[in-house]
């Protein structure tokens, strides 16, 4: 049932309980149990809300930021992790097989603010190697969503 | 000047709400639950393998019987899902569709005054490929207490001498009807006692839900050397457009299809055979997904129905509901116009799929539950009218 819930719920949050234990094929009771237990579990991380930023008149850009590290002898990489995604300016930080160490994703209001905390807070840090910032440029699909208008149902309105 | 048409096709008749497709099809702001394909687009890396064939210049014709490679994988699929085996050289025939499967079938085996046993209602094509073939349709009238499933008692009451052939529709459409094992297994019976053969249409056999996995009935016992199994990539890989389908039998009849398939099709399109054997090689986790989302939908509209006091008995497979509009006092008929003319939502008259289909509509789930939670809301509102 979790498996159920979840598949479906990652792509629409904000479906009505009771509809969503309809589907599920499940009772009420026990939708708002499991939610419950895996929200406390941290299988469930947060609701959040798809927006296409470009369509509204807020100003954004947001950097993909490869970061070269030395991990911390006893802690790894995952002491330097936390002094990076402890900004609250820094929206995602991955630790990634290959040429560099994180992907850390940030959000700022202009291209100088993106840039000026990479060189004020982020490059200063001790154990960090190296920087190589790549701003967005166009988003096309995120979190599984095309950003573009949905495809119009071109069916013919009955068939047999 | 002479007649120009033949006198079978002038006794087909024209499907009698073609006006009310027509109106329907024509009205932009309607919201239909009329149609009978999937609303999902062909998974991606099979529209990619078709586009693929397409760049590889892969544009010539294939064998007439199919690609190679196709036909072993049906015959592995077939294998894997119901357990009967058919060897790929030849007891499998790729066709345009499924409707092509059923029409060479047809004409492959039947005679003239030979009787075809068909279950109404069901999808529209049996009636007139029946008499196409020049054979004989005798309808069989399923009955909404048996929930539309065909009775071993209602073949023995249709067969006469003359009957050869018995259309086995299931999962059904329109009633989303299936047939269980034990519910095969006396037709079965019944089957072999008569000497009958069977033409088994399992288009819809990925959609079934419940748990109780699909079973044909070339899989028991003494039929398969008299079952036609008929089925195709439309529904469950959402492949409609592509036109793809396939027959599997055994070889005396199929040798005798390829015949008419090869002289009248030449052989089913070349880039959809590429596609279908990516479809049949790693489709099986898109056909999972899609039979969860139609089985949460199916799950919501019969809640729905029942919440708002139509009766409806629970379909275990295909993408219908087939709920009983009885206690308004029209006909399906009137009851569908009336349903578009004052809340525009679109369902489908059981009288399109057979007299027996009468007191009935076909409401389609192949929509997205946005869609199914607006429409089911004028229906509500639409009925509670006409109980006023």
């Amino acid at each position: 049932m979790r498996e159920k819930i979840l598949a479906f719920i990652e792509k629409n949050s904000r479906i009505d309980l009771k509809e969503l234990a309809i589907v599920v094929g499940v009772d009420v009771a026990a939708v708002m149990n499991e939610l419950e237990a895996m929200e406390q579990e941290h299988i469930i991380c947060g609701y959040h809300t798809m927006i296409n930023w470009e369509k509204t008149g807020v100003e954004k850009v947001t950097a993909m930021i490869e970061v070269r590290v030395t991990p911390q002898r006893g802690m790894g990489f995952d002491k330097v992790a936390e002094r990076i995604y402890n900004y609250p300016e820094v929206e995602s930080v991955y630790l990634i097989s290959g040429g560099f160490d994180f992907m850390v994703i940030l959000e700022g209001k202009t291209l100088r603010e993106v840039s000026q905390f990479v060189s004020d807070k982020l490059s200063p840090l001790d154990s960090i190697l190296s920087t190589k910032t790549n701003f967005i440029l166009k988003k096309y699909k995120d979190h599984g969503t095309v950003m573009a208008e949905p495809a119009k149902d071109e069916r013919m309105k009955i068939t047999p | 000047m002479r007649n120009p048409l033949s006198k079978v096709i002038t006794e087909i008749e024209p499907s009698g709400i073609r006006k009310f497709f027509d109106i329907v099809n024509e009205m932009q702001d309607a919201i239909s639950l009329g149609v009978g394909e999937p609303d999902f687009d062909t998974p991606w890396h099979i529209r990619d393998e078709g586009i693929y064939s397409l760049e590889k210049g892969r544009t010539f014709y294939t064998s007439n019987a199919g690609l190679k490679e196709l036909k072993m994988e049906i015959a592995r699929y077939i294998e894997r899902k119901c357990n009967v085996a058919y060897d790929c050289e030849h007891e499998v025939l790729v066709t345009v569709g499924g409707s092509e499967a059923i029409d060479i079938a047809m004409r492959a085996m039947l005679d003239p005054g030979d009787e075809v046993l068909i279950p109404q209602p069901s999808f529209v094509c049996y009636t007139p490929c029946a008499m196409l073939a020049n054979g004989t349709p005798v309808i069989i009238e399923l009955k909404a207490e048996n929930e539309f499933r065909l009775t071993a008692e209602e073949v023995r009451a249709a067969i006469t001498p003359k009957t050869k052939l018995l259309v086995l529709p299931f999962p059904n459409n329109p009633t989303g009807s299936i047939m269980t094992k034990s519910d095969l297994e006396e037709i079965a019976n019944v089957v072999i006692e008569n000497d009958l053969y069977v033409l088994s249409d399992e288009i819809y056999s990925e959609l079934t839900y419940g748990g109780a996995p699909h079973v044909t009935i070339a899989s028991l016992p003494g039929m398969r050397e008299r079952t036609i199994v008929i089925n195709g990539f439309s529904k469950a890989f959402a492949m409609t457009g592509w036109r793809l389908g396939y027959a599997c039998g055994p070889r005396v009849i199929l040798e005798q299809m390829l015949k008419i398939h090869q002289f009248a099709i030449m052989c089913a399109p070349t880039m959809s055979q590429y596609a279908a054997v990516e479809a049949l090689r790693n489709g099986e986790g898109d056909v999972e997904k899609m039979r969860e989302e139609y089985d949460g939908r199916r799950r919501y509209l019969l809640h729905r129905f029942r919440e708002m006091g139509l009766s409806c008995f629970e379909p275990y497979g295909a993408f219908y509901m087939f709920p009983c509009i009885q206690e308004f006092g029209l006909s399906s008929e009137e009851f569908a116009e009336k349903l578009l003319e004052s809340e525009k939502v679109a369902v489908v008259p059981g009288t399109a799929f057979g007299k027996s289909g009468e007191g009935f509509v076909r409401v389609s789930y192949a929509y997205s539950l946005e869609d199914l939670k607006k429409a089911l809301e004028r229906i509500e509102r639409f009925v509670t009218g006409l109980r006023k």
